[in-house]
């Protein structure tokens, strides 16, 4: 049998229809579809895809699985490495993972392992009535701080263990990045609570309104009969570029945006948060994120959504299928051109002006790429006279984050990098504190949730060796 | 759920409760902040700690009723709950080095001045207190005020109660007749905490004020409560509230702060028409 030389198309809503609302854009596989794409795995002999993978997913068993229709079985493989394969199935990066390995791949286009892994883990939320096994308790308490990606996943791993784990939470919502940051188009909410809800049914407590830090120290959750904490707190404070006219009325940093829409259900008509319904936006960066940012003003009924980004497409780090989503839905993609200045208005004649203050404008330079830098992506050089006005009424920076200092102040003999990210060893995610464990953007800076994922799977197996052998 | 252990209204738009919340009530100092939300798919606001009591586990909130989800709030009643209670947030106020020190409190502010007082009081300082309000019928809190200062001016904008005018022109009269403050700390309107500085710096004295921006999660995320103090970009939530006065661009920060005026608008009167109609 021939092999089909690319991936079976995923279906989406139509860009002119999906632009419009905040939906899911990919829809997902169907039954006869997923098995197709399946088929098309070769089950090679040294199964490059798993060594791709943060959280090393049996890929081809559980392929294999898809292929025989046993798709329960296919989920209870992927379960065994990974804590939130819906999620993963959806927001992973991967054309830079496991795809990126597929022996397939090296003549065709790779199986679609990520589109796959959605269907198994959507059929399992869709068909799957039973209760999960929840093991016996071995009586030792683990304290994991953050409910994002790895804080979820360490406390889902040491949970099977037997461990009672409780979840710290600084906001309202358990979800970290899920809930606050991707929004619903991307990752629906109910799909982050329905694994919030399992790790729960494994007798996983999630306390809210906890910050730790501040409500409680690390030191004192020691004091509480904790044995081991994780610390999964995720990337911290925005980043501004300290540029005039960061202040003015309409300048948002993404996490304000995102979060004002996702976590506070500003992008349904009724909420009671308030957030610009702007007509024109300029989103600065090049990340997911700021694909996230620019795709979420679109749906809030902007007419016009930039993207400014200082390098060239090649460079641009978000995904390609979220840039390619950003293209199709219009999405207007200013690359090489770094922002120097925001415009505002200012009435001379009327200081009462209620428009007075808000954004006009922003004035970008073109840009070339000159010499690669310390990472080896080229630098951006600004061509020096080639300003020029983009007129907007509102700007979101989405140029990163830096740490967040609150743990760091207020935890005895933690050790931080000169970035602030705290210093592990990257074999166990053990900081310089006994007992303290950390991962994720705390520690990397921004990454992705499969990272952030594969570090809660390598503390939790470290904390489990370490409590074991006290 | 967060109970509400009292409930008291101290004038027609400013209401006082006392909210059971332990953890928060076991760490809170004076200068820092919580952040609530009334009910599900509420917004998360802030508020400055108004008081605390670590035995009963209380904390101490005051507000003023001005938009939607302060109309809300003021509609709970004693023994009822509130969705979230999360804090204590913000660095405490500073104290250290200061034994004689003048507390200006404007309005509503007067709620979040008066623990930054108790706190100079019991630690021994010479505690001068200032207050203003509009008129009398909006004057909170002056006895406790009284209890814990040794000396207590009231000010009041139509001259109905105290004296009248502004809090600076007393302020400007205790440095003038010599009064040699370590600090002065300003709390309330952002334009009276401006003036109180334009009062100060000639003089050079030391002037903290209490910032109280636009917030969502009061943890450093989100950087909507940005000022910028010393021409850098500061996080209320994280690096304040409280900041040197001297450097605060309070120009900037009155702008900022009017980004929802229209929405807030629109919510206060959606409430209100709610509520004629389920009188009706």
């Amino acid at each position: 049998m021939a092999i089909n030389p690319k991936k079976h198309e995923m279906p989406v809503q139509a860009p002119e229809v999906r632009a419009h609302n905040f939906s899911e854009v990919a829809l997902g596989y169907t039954e006869e579809v997923a098995v197709a794409e399946a088929q098309r795995c070769l089950n090679c002999k040294n199964k490059p895809c798993i060594s791709g993978c943060p959280v090393n997913i049996s890929i081809p068993d559980f392929i294999g699985r898809i292929k025989e229709k046993d798709f329960e079985g296919a989920y209870q493989i992927i379960s065994a490495s990974s804590s939130l394969p819906a999620v993963c199935g959806r927001v992973c990066p991967q054309e830079t993972q496991c795809e990126s390995k597929c022996t397939l791949g090296i003549k065709f286009e790779p199986v679609g392992i990520g589109r796959l892994e959605r269907f198994v883990a959507d059929r399992h939320n869709e068909t799957f009535k039973g209760e999960p096994v929840i093991p016996e308790s071995n009586g030792h308490k683990v304290a994991v701080i953050g409910s994002g990606p790895s804080g979820l996943t360490c406390a889902g791993d040491l949970a099977k263990k037997g461990y009672k784990v409780t979840v710290f939470e600084a906001l309202h919502l358990a979800g970290g990045v899920l809930v606050y940051g991707i929004p619903e188009f991307r990752l629906p909410k109910s799909i982050v609570q329905k694994e919030v809800d399992t790790l729960k049914k494994y007798g996983v407590d999630v306390e809210t309104n906890i910050v730790i830090g501040k409500t409680l120290t690390v030191d004192e959750l020691f004091g509480m009969g904790y044995e081991a904490v994780f610390i999964g707190s995720g990337a911290g404070l925005p980043r501004f570029m300290g540029i005039p006219g960061e202040s003015l009325k309409g300048v948002y940093s993404a996490n304000e945006f995102l979060t004002r829409s996702n976590l506070m259900k500003a992008y349904k008509g009724d909420s009671r948060t308030p957030i610009m319904h702007a007509k024109r936006v300029a989103v600065v960066g090049g990340g997911n994120v700021a694909m996230d940012a620019a795709r979420t003003a679109l749906r809030l009924g902007a007419e016009k959504v930039y993207i400014v980004y200082r390098r060239s497409m090649a460079e641009i780090p978000a995904r390609s299928e979220e840039v390619e989503h950003a293209k199709e839905e219009g999405i207007d993609f200013q690359i090489l051109r770094n922002p120097v200045e925001i415009l505002g208005y200012n009435n001379p004649d009327n200081r009462r002006d209620p428009m007075n203050g808000f954004v006009t404008g922003i004035k970008v330079i073109k840009c070339e790429l000159g010499e690669p830098d310390e990472r080896g992506r080229r630098r951006p050089v600004e061509v020096p006279g080639s300003e020029y006005v983009i007129d907007v009424d509102c700007v979101i920076m989405a140029i990163g984050t830096s740490p967040n200092p609150l743990i760091k102040n207020t935890t005895q003999g933690l050790e931080v990098n000169r970035h602030g990210g705290i210093i592990v060893e990257e074999a166990t995610g053990l900081t310089s504190k006994e007992a303290v464990y950390a991962g994720g953007d705390a520690v990397t800076g921004a990454a992705t949730v499969i990272l952030a994922m594969g570090a809660g799977k390598t503390a939790a197996k470290a904390i489990d060796e370490y409590i074991q052998s006290k | 759920m967060y109970r509400i252990v009292t409930k008291r209204v101290l004038n027609p738009t400013v209401t006082m409760m006392d909210i059971d919340a332990p953890l928060v009530a076991r760490k809170a100092e004076a200068g820092q902040f919580i952040i609530l939300r009334v009910d599900e798919d509420g917004e998360r606001i802030p508020l400055t700690v108004a008081g605390y009591d670590r035995e009963k586990g209380t904390v101490r909130i005051i507000f003023q009723v001005v938009g939607g989800t302060t109309m809300r709030l003021n509609d709970k009643q004693e023994g009822e709950y509130i969705q979230d209670f999360v804090g204590p947030l913000g660095c405490p106020t500073k104290t250290d080095g200061v034994k004689k020190v003048c507390i200006v409190g404007g309005g509503v502010g007067c709620a979040i001045a008066l623990p930054v007082a108790q706190k100079f009081h019991s630690l021994g300082c010479e505690v001068h207190s200032i207050v203003g309000f509009r008129n009398k019928d909006l004057v909170i809190l002056e006895d406790e005020f009284k209890e814990c200062s040794d000396k207590f001016t009231m000010m009041t904008d139509d001259g109905s109660y105290g004296r009248q005018g502004v809090v600076t022109v007393p302020l400007k009269e205790a440095i003038d007749a010599g009064e040699a403050y370590d600090k002065v700390i300003a709390i309330g309107p952002v334009i009276m905490m401006k003036f109180v500085v334009a009062t100060t710096k000639p003089y050079g004295v030391p002037t903290d004020v209490s910032m109280n921006p636009i917030m969502i999660d009061g943890t450093g995320m989100c950087g909507g409560c940005r000022l910028t103090v010393g021409g850098k970009t500061k996080f209320a939530c994280v690096d304040g509230p409280d900041f040197d006065g001297f450097e605060v661009d309070f120009d900037e920060a009155m702008a900022r702060g009017s980004m929802y005026a229209e929405f807030e608008k629109g919510e206060r009167e959606s409430y209100c028409n709610l509520f004629k109609k389920e009188v009706q």
